[in-house]
């Protein structure tokens, strides 16, 4: 890294951390929220397990709202919300609120169409067999999907690295606000090429894992 | 064992009757058998025997329990004596033959070294000894249904159902795959009642069978009986596939016309046992100075009853033909005039 000042060297350090925490802390969440909403959705779809309009309709629709609006938006419209749940509305850790939101309406559309994926034939088998709904959830709904589950964790872990950029915009630092304000709009295109070089090693290194787990875990 | 009456079924609020009123009774021990086109109503009928289909009207007594009347837990442990195997095995791709035959058990909250000794037991009466930490993926479609049949086994049930088991097989599987149910039958005193579209799957394994179409049974009865002596069109068209009742149609015209002064009639004489139906045809010819136009002829077995049916021409003088009937009819054959047409090939039929 002769080519950076050592400065620089430290900046770009602290920036990679940066966005590996914005897009790891709002994955964990999107993950941990995301499945119990994926599969409520799924239940309580018409002719799901536990059909109920009353809860499916509006939480379809709260989902799709957020997943409609743009980041750059959500993030500020959010600004009470993130206030009162990080204490800052700027910075990394106030970042990782509107990421996590936006993250979470995204996987929950993913997970619930894998869940959707899981052959009818065999939830109906364990119904058969006097499997309880939730027995059916944890043996056959997830362990049947974790292959498309696992592969939804990675898609929404690479758009998170793209969206974490846009944080830039109330100070959550990370790689893509260094490549912008020194790479752009200090006229220093090395960090803007060493930037754009770590995101691109850093998506591909997610995918081929994401991939490789896929591939591991499907037994079809 | 199972007791279904007065069936009623419909999917949405409009459109046709997936069941009509369907009753239905299968003994202790007996295997039933319910064939009908696609669309019939069998697979809407036996899931409502574990509720997986609630009727809209009836009523469903299975091991002497009205499994209307339960609640969901209830009903959950009613399930666990009743066995079902699927058409298309739907086996859980994520477990090992060993975690799927399993899944009953867990579900149940069997301990893990009950199950793996329950699984050690299972595994050799399906044949699968060799396949315990197997993937389905990896298996051959015989393979999986026997996986299908241990996981249905497992919890021990009394009934077991099976829903086109053999549909997705080749005919040699199909046929490894119906003894299997018929050797587990006996040995573990099952009463099954599968539904099928393929005649020779009653053939093969039915006591008794019941014919389905639009939603309600047209015929049953003992399986011999309904295969000897149909009765329905419809059943008609099932069983001439399989045993060859009947002619294909066009034949009887091509068929020489009588000389002056005669008749010819058709005759479908039938007769359990191989016997030796050629020298009382002989004879009968010799007896009552007639012609005899042998149409078809075959010699069949239905539940281990071996039985023959034979199409007739008789050309002679009236009287003789009836006195060669009467004289027939006699040494125990059964004798029917008419011989019914049907079409040569009939439609693929699928599930
Ligand atoms: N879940 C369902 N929703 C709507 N219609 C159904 C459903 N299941 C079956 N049917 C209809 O009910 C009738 C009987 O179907 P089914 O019992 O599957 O017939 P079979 O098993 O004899 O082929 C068909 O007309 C079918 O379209
Ligand atoms: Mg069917």
């Amino acid at each position: 890294m002769g080519l950076l000042s050592p400065t620089m060297q430290d900046l770009l350090l602290e920036a990679a951390w940066q966005t590996l925490l914005m897009v790891g802390a709002s994955a964990a969440i999107a993950v941990v929220l995301g499945l119990p909403l994926a599969l409520l959705l799924l239940l309580t779809m018409p002719g799901g397990l536990a059909a109920n309009a009353l809860v499916h309709r509006p939480l379809g629709l709260v989902v799709n709202a957020v997943r409609s609006t743009p980041f750059i938006i959500l993030m500020v419209a959010i600004v009470p919300f993130t206030r009162m749940v990080a204490g800052t509305s700027i910075g990394t850790n106030a970042a990782i609120v509107p990421l996590a939101l936006a993250a979470t309406a995204f996987i929950v559309r993913l997970f619930e169409n894998a869940l959707r994926e899981v052959d009818r034939g065999v939830i109906e088998a364990a119904r058969a067999m006097g499997a309880t709904r939730l027995q059916i959830v944890t043996k056959v709904l997830v362990p049947e999907a974790m292959p498309g589950l696992v592969a939804a964790v990675t898609v929404t872990l690479v758009s998170l690295v793209g969206y974490s950029a846009m944080a830039g915009a109330i100070g959550g630092g990370g790689l893509g606000d260094l490549g912008i304000r020194f790479g752009y709009q200090r006229f220093m295109p090395e960090v803007m090429a060493i930037v754009v070089a770590i995101l691109i090693l850093f998506v591909q290194g997610l995918q081929s894992l994401g991939d490789r787990l896929v591939r591991r875990l499907s037994r079809r | 064992m199972i007791r279904l009456a007065g069936l009623s079924k419909r999917f949405g609020t409009i459109g046709p009757l997936a069941l009509d009123s369907v009753s239905l009774s299968v003994e202790q021990g007996e295997v039933f058998g319910i064939v009908g086109r696609s669309g019939a109503g069998k697979s809407t009928l036996i899931r409502c025997v574990n509720l997986l289909e609630r009727p809209d009207e009836g009523h469903v007594e299975v091991l002497g329990q009205d499994l209307l009347a339960l609640d969901e837990a209830g009903l959950r442990t009613a399930r666990r004596s009743i066995g079902m195997v699927f058409q298309h095995f739907n086996l859980l791709s994520s477990r090992t033959v060993a975690g799927n035959i399993a899944f009953p058990l867990e579900v149940a909250g069997v301990p893990r070294a009950e199950r793996e000794a329950r699984i050690s037991e299972l595994l050799p009466l399906v044949g699968l000894e060799t396949k315990r930490e197997a993937y389905p993926a990896q298996l051959s479609g015989g393979q999986k249904q026997r996986v299908g049949i241990a996981r249905a086994l497992a919890s021990s049930p009394r009934i077991l159902l099976c829903d086109e088991a053999t549909s997705a097989l080749d005919p040699e599987t199909t046929a490894e795959i119906l003894t299997l149910i018929r050797n587990l039958r006996e040995r573990l005193n099952l009463t099954v009642l599968l539904i099928t579209h393929e005649m020779s799957v009653v053939k093969a394994i039915c006591d008794r069978v019941a014919v389905m179409e639009a939603g309600r049974i047209i015929e049953q009865g003992q399986v011999f009986q309904v295969f000897t002596r149909p009765e329905a069109e419809t059943t008609r068209r099932f069983v001439s596939g399989v045993i060859g009742h009947g002619v294909p149609s066009g034949t009887l015209a091509r068929l020489p016309p009588p000389n002056p002064g005669e008749q010819q009639r058709l005759l479908q004489i039938l007769f359990a046992g191989p016997g030796s139906t050629r020298s009382v045809i002989s004879e009968a010819t010799r007896r009552f100075d007639l012609d005899l136009n042998i149409i078809s002829g075959r010699i069949d077995e239905i539940g281990g009853v071996p039985f023959g049916v034979m199409a007739l021409a008789v050309y002679g003088e009236s009287q003789r033909i009836d006195a060669a009937i009467s004289w027939m009819r006699g040494l125990g054959l059964e004798v029917t005039e008419g011989i019914p047409e049907v079409r040569a090939n009939p439609p693929a039929e699928t599930a």
